[in-house]
């Protein structure tokens, strides 16, 4: 007995949908196993996990402000992966885009006006599209792979944020702790709902939502986008400018990492600090596939994620259990949805092995 | 003689800093040669590292150590076997995944190890030298890994290009179709071919946790899995020149830290850009010059391979 696979005439759509689904409730059972393994009660866990986060007002503010960096990143990649660009560096444009907003807030200080935040804003999109512009440039002029360069570029963002808040941007008051001073409160997001965390940002990644499915399905840049992914000879003989499309996504994708990064530090972090994300830009690459590189799929994939981190802060501290489990579930769910997608373009027949010939 | 310990402390750094380069780069050319595109290093690497500090304390024993770090790697190559060339998923998106769960699943165990401290490799072998004199003591930080990273790809070259196995993998790399047609297992070779990049990633996560900084800290591998891999592409996927990469990633990691020896005043973070800023001049160096990667890359990287068609 032996697995075949039969490609399919046409791709079965229910499939795509169902993969997804099929993906969460197979690393449910994962994270379950996993938990009775560690010697914990996997339904206790579970319960922690996945739905005490959700049992507050508070508790639904912080889903929203852990899902906004993953969406607008998400979004971006997704975009990028329809044509076959792969911004794999958003951890770093997010962190690029930190820097600038910050610095900008750092630099006025108390001096600042209303025009302040959006200044903020606006340096840290420019930031985040400086950092991917770099691997537009590469990949266009010299041939050079986006993967690697937004990889290694991300690696350089993590240093270059440690050198300043170990240098040149340390708070003088702040017992040589490595970060910057807090900023004025002029320089932070208003909150939305009082007595919680919620802040602008997470409408800034509701607009992207409807704003990514307009661009991708009712416009003529979108049109080109899936062209150049799902059949490139088509769209060089259409005379679809390849670098085009390749700037235009890594410039998209950066905005958004680096929105979602000015949004993190002038919002919840308040300050510049070594380390600002939990790997949001590489989470964001699990949302992209689990929501099907579809806007409204990746608003649904995010809220998941986002839920992820935070029954992971609640199970190191009701479960003692390692942060890092959420890194394993979210690993496992990406797994299990490769796997899982293999039914939308194959049927899986189980035939009995056939004597070979020689 | 001052100048000669110095020249030889130099030599030997930059020896060791290219050893982890060395063998997980060699794994994944094997694996692309034979046209698999695995982008998971760094998680195998992670894993491989995590693995085989932890069996090294429980055994007392680095050579446990080792094997179960490339047992590890393998395992997770198995994983990444098993979705792209069982399953035919995504490479590119397996490998990521394949990286994204070594970052978490490596943080997770390792999680009660963290900075514990291991007798590393070197002077366990020689624990009799170990007060000989300062040149002699540059060269014992030459361990047997270093040493297999000067001797793999020699035998890897000659696999490659003096044997019948390198051949047939090598045409499986080129055109999975005609190799098909000739008889050839094209799966079993890829799927062997992926496991071996996996063992050579783990081994080069354990040189890291038992060799070149001996203990084990979270993401301590710190983008070297995706410097080796743009180390592949440097090499134009020829094992000669991937050392001749490596070698030159270990003196500009090396050749930081003898700057501030120097007197120099760079603060660490900036140093530590070096590495990943000079891998991307290396891949634009060789990427500009379209025609020459084509003509050197394996033709059916990373294509998945449907026998039925």
């Amino acid at each position: 007995m032996r697995l075949s696979l039969e490609p399919r005439t046409s791709p079965w759509p229910l499939m795509s949908a169902l993969a997804p689904l099929l993906a969460v409730a197979l690393a449910t059972l994962g994270a379950g196993i996993l938990f009775a393994l560690m010697g914990r009660d996997p339904l206790a866990a579970l319960h922690a996990l996945f739905l005490s986060p959700l049992d507050s007002v508070n508790g639904l503010a912080e889903l929203a402000l852990k899902a906004t960096p993953l969406l607008l990143c998400a979004i971006g990649i997704a975009i990028g992966v329809r044509a076959n660009v792969w911004n794999i560096g958003a951890e770093g444009q997010f962190i690029i885009g930190a820097i600038c907003g910050g610095g900008v807030a750092l630099y006025f200080g108390p001096d600042g006006g209303w025009w302040l935040l959006p200044l903020m804003l606006l340096a840290g999109v420019a930031g985040g599209m400086a950092w991917a512009a770099v691997a537009a440039f590469l990949r266009t002029r010299f041939n050079a792979h986006e993967i690697l360069v937004t990889l290694m570029l991300s690696y350089t963002a993590v240093q270059v944020l440690g050198w300043l808040v170990h240098g040149p941007w340390q708070d003088p008051e702040g017992f040589n702790f490595p970060q910057t001073p807090l900023f004025e409160p002029g320089a932070l997001l208003p909150v939305l709902i009082e007595g919680t965390r919620v802040n602008l940002g997470a409408v800034f990644a509701l607009l992207s939502v409807p704003l990514g499915s307009l661009l991708l399905g009712r416009m003529m840049v979108g049109f080109r986008i899936r062209v150049v992914g799902l059949a490139p000879g088509a769209a060089r003989y259409a005379g679809f400018s390849e670098a085009g499309t390749v700037w235009f996504c890594l410039l998209l994708s950066g905005g958004l990492a680096g929105l979602a990064g000015i949004c993190e530090v002038a919002g919840p972090i308040g300050q510049l600090l070594p380390v600002i994300s939990p790997g949001y830009g590489f989470a964001a690459i699990i949302v992209a596939f689990l929501g099907r590189l579809h806007p409204v799929g990746i608003l649904f994939a995010a809220l998941l994620m986002a839920l992820l981190y935070l029954g992971g802060e609640g199970l190191q501290i009701s479960q003692q259990l390692p942060l890092a489990v959420t890194g394993v579930i979210q690993g496992m769910l990406l797994f299990f949805l490769l796997g899982a997608d293999v039914f939308i373009g194959y049927r899986v027949r189980i035939v009995p092995r056939t004597p070979r010939h020689a | 003689m001052h100048d000669a310990a110095m020249l030889l402390a130099v030599l030997v750094a930059t020896l060791r800093a290219a050893t982890p380069l060395v063998l997980a780069g060699l794994g994944e050319l094997v694996a692309e040669r034979a046209g698999v595109l695995n982008l998971g290093l760094e998680g195998m690497m992670l894993v491989g590292a995590v693995t085989g500090f932890i069996a090294a304390v429980a055994t007392g024993n680095l050579a446990w150590g080792l094997l179960a770090a490339m047992l590890a790697g393998a395992a997770m190559a198995a994983a990444f076997a098993f979705l792209t060339l069982g399953l035919r998923a995504n490479q590119v998106a397996t490998g990521l995944a394949l990286t994204i769960f070594g970052v978490g699943f490596s943080a997770l165990v390792g999680n009660s190890y963290q900075s514990q401290p291991i007798q590393g490799l070197a002077t366990t072998l020689f624990p009799e030298l170990s007060t000989a004199g300062p040149l002699l003591q540059q060269v014992l930080l030459i361990d047997p890994l270093v040493w297999l990273s000067l001797v793999a790809p020699v035998l890897v070259h000659r696999f490659l290009y003096r044997s019948r196995a390198g051949l047939i993998l090598r045409a499986v790399g080129e055109s999975h179709d005609v190799a098909h047609a000739f008889g050839y297992h094209v799966i079993r070779i890829r799927v062997l071919a992926t496991l071996f990049g996996g063992a050579m990633s783990g081994l080069a996560g354990a040189y890291l946790s038992l060799a070149y900084t001996p203990m084990w800290t979270e993401n301590m591998v710190a983008g070297r899995g995706w410097i080796a891999l743009a180390l592949v592409v440097f090499s134009t996927w020829k094992p000669g020149w991937l050392v001749v990469g490596a070698w030159l990633f270990g003196f500009v990691t090396i050749a930081g830290f003898q700057a501030e020896a120097l007197g120099l005043s760079v603060s660490p973070q900036l140093l530590a850009t070096l590495p990943y800023l000079s891998t991307i001049i290396v891949l634009v160096l060789i990427s500009r010059d379209r025609v020459r990667l084509k003509l050197n890359a394996p033709a059916a990287l990373g294509k998945p391979f449907n026998p039925a068609a």
